[in-house]
């Protein structure tokens, strides 16, 4: 027993090194921009770029989209799927694990290359191509909302919640909006936080369509030419990450009970 | 015309026929059961009455109104689950208030409902509550009322009280009988419990493999059950082989002894019949005007408001019931009796 515990802790110590000591190397570096003292100037440096500021709320707005679009379409399919289709459940897990597979590069040149021609011509506009950006990320966001979704509506029956709903005279908009959705807030909180973190940072899809507009590309270039300022970054862009994993933890916890009553019968 | 009527319905899916050939005819107001073992097809059907599955073959009307295809949410037929299926997200008033918001009933009229379901369901100070915060029992009577705010024209539920234990099923089903006759709302009921079903129902269909085996009172299904099956899974039955049978006279030979059977009740489809008759009908001693065997006490099992032995009458066992007094004699194992049972209370099987 107590051997046991003694190796755990080791584990445990060894994972936690692994995962702090680059950031804490990171940090330490990143408060070196004035010479022989530790100062705040590379930090500051960054939060007086305008062109910070104007990239992180790009990004964060195609990020809000995409998590639009992305719940509006998967909460509906993989309900659909449970309710009605479950034997393509298996089938429809697998293609939405396909951006683990398939690369990010590879995604966007098919993405640029189908629809910049005719008879689509998105890439023509900046509306277009940021529509081209949002259905990228949805693709990207596929995997973890779908699984989310999909564990979400596992802990409800979603059978019998629907005949109830239909028996007492709702349609389809009624269930799904006011039945499925409240049922899946956790659910569907988690994706959309793990969402925007995963949109904020992403790089190569935002180079290729809109470049240094975003926040990735602008991170990748300031970490090309700024070298304390490029440390600070990756600290914040840490912190925004963590935030919004806090967030998820945040909701999870306040939302227990209640996720605990739709696993009870 | 039956207010609600099933004629000729059948549901196959796949290879296998869920039922078949479903005839039934349902009077405004009345409470029918279905009753048959699991996977006999009692949920395919009443989920084919609530539009949840359409039929492959059939018609079934509401009201004079054919519903056969209709979508649920346009049937105004109320159904209550095994599950409870409660919207976890809503409160107990908004649970019961579901429907009639997707009625669009005015706010008014809807607060009043609201509260005489609760009121019908004892639970009024429950109203903010979640489901999740009230036991089974209580989350089933709030689905109850849930189904009932929208004064649907049937009431649906299946097998509403199995996943209660015995205490609360047994007042639940006598509050569901309650509910029922207060509203005198037609109401199919869908049970694998014999017992709910014969105390609850004014009719009882007993189902076995798709097919309805029976349809009557509950007396009439206990008393005089048309089939072997109904026989055999509606309370207790023996079945006991016999020889020399006399139809003409209504006798025969039951291992080695002469018995008098029902002449005018013969369900006999087999070509060598077999004496059946129910353990409470035979008593130890002798009758007037009854048949009269001897045997030998097996085993004697006391259950509380029944003693049930296992007698041999020489190489054929049967069961008899015996109904306990404080003060009753028991008979040990090994002890040789007298068993006896009236002529009318037998039939050929
Ligand atoms: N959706 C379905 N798909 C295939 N077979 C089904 C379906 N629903 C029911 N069945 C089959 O139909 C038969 C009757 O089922 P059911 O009506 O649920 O029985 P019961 O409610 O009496 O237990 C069973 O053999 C069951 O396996
Ligand atoms: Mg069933």
């Amino acid at each position: 027993m107590k051997r046991r515990s003694i190796w755990s802790w080791l584990w445990i110590v060894i994972g936690m090194l692994y995962f702090i000591l680059p950031l804490y190397s990171t940090f330490d570096f990143s408060l070196r921009a004035k010479k022989g003292v530790l100062s705040f100037l590379a930090y500051q440096r960054v939060f007086e770029d305008p062109n910070f500021w104007s990239t992180i709320k790009f990004s964060l707005v195609i990020a809000i989209f995409t998590i639009i679009v992305s719940i509006l379409l998967v909460v509906p399919t993989a309900y659909w799927i449970r309710l009605r289709l479950p034997k393509l459940r298996v089938l429809v897990e697998f293609i939405s694990m396909l951006p683990f597979v398939v690369p990010a590069i590879v995604l966007v040149f098919g993405l640029i290359r189908v629809f910049s021609g005719a008879p689509f011509f998105l890439t023509n506009t900046y509306f277009g191509t940021y529509v081209l950006l949002v259905a990228g990320y949805v693709v990207l966001a596929l995997p973890f909302v779908f699984r989310s979704v999909d564990t979400g509506l596992a802990a409800i029956d979603v059978q019998s919640l629907t005949e109830a709903a239909q028996s007492l005279g709702a349609n389809w908009p009624t269930i799904i909006f006011k039945v499925i959705f409240p049922n899946l807030r956790v659910a569907i909180m988690s994706s959309a936080f793990l969402t925007l973190a995963t949109v904020i940072g992403e790089y190569t899809i935002a180079s290729f369509l809109v470049g240094i507009k975003s926040f990735g590309p602008y991170m990748s270039l300031i970490g090309q030419n700024k070298t304390y300022e490029s440390s600070s970054l990756a600290i914040i862009s840490f912190m925004i990450t963590w935030a919004f994993m806090g967030m998820i933890q945040l909701f999870n916890r306040g939302k227990a009970d209640t996720s605990a009553l739709a696993g009870a019968r | 015309m039956a207010y609600l009527s099933l004629s000729n319905v059948s549901k196959v899916f796949g290879t296998t026929t869920a039922v078949e050939d479903f005839n039934l005819e349902v009077e405004k107001g009345e409470f029918v059961s279905f009753l048959g073992p699991s996977g006999c097809g009692k949920t395919t059907t009443l989920r084919m009455i609530g539009g949840f599955e359409m039929p492959t073959t059939g018609v079934i009307t509401l009201d004079t109104e054919d519903i056969t295809y209709q979508s649920p949410n346009q049937r105004n037929v109320g159904m209550v689950f095994q599950s409870y299926a409660l919207f976890p997200n809503m409160t107990i008033g908004q649970n019961i208030s579901f429907g009639l918001q997707a009625r669009k009933t005015p706010e008014k009229e809807i607060k009043k409902k609201v509260d005489e379901m609760l009121g019908l369901v004892h639970l009024e100070k429950h109203i903010h509550k979640y489901p999740y915060q009230l036991s089974g029992g209580q989350q089933q009577r709030i689905a109850l009322a849930r189904a009932l705010a929208i004064n649907p024209r049937v009431l649906l539920l299946d097998e509403p009280l199995s996943a209660l234990d015995a205490k609360i099923r047994v007042e639940l089903r006598l509050e569901i009988r309650r509910i029922q006759q207060t509203m005198g709302i037609t109401t199919i009921y869908v049970t694998h419990d014999q017992e709910e079903a014969l105390m609850l129902s004014d009719r009882v269909v007993v189902m076995s493999q798709g097919r309805m085996e029976q349809i009557g009172t509950p007396a009439e299904i206990y008393n005089y059950p048309s089939t072997e099956f109904v026989a055999q899974f509606v309370g207790q039955l023996n079945i006991l082989p016999v020889t020399q049978v006399n139809k003409k006279d209504g006798t025969c030979v039951l291992a080695g002894q002469q018995v008098k059977f029902d002449q005018s009740f013969e369900r006999s489809i087999s070509e060598t019949p077999r004496l059946a008759i129910r353990p409470e009908e035979i008593q130890i001693g002798i009758g007037e005007g009854r048949n009269t065997l001897k045997g030998r006490v097996e085993t004697v099992m006391f259950l509380g408001a029944v003693v049930r032995l296992r007698v041999d009458l020489g190489g054929v066992m049967l069961s008899a019931d015996l109904f306990n007094e404080r003060n009753i004699t028991l008979p040990r194992a090994g002890d040789e009796v007298v068993i006896s049972f009236p002529e009318h209370s037998c039939w050929l099987i």
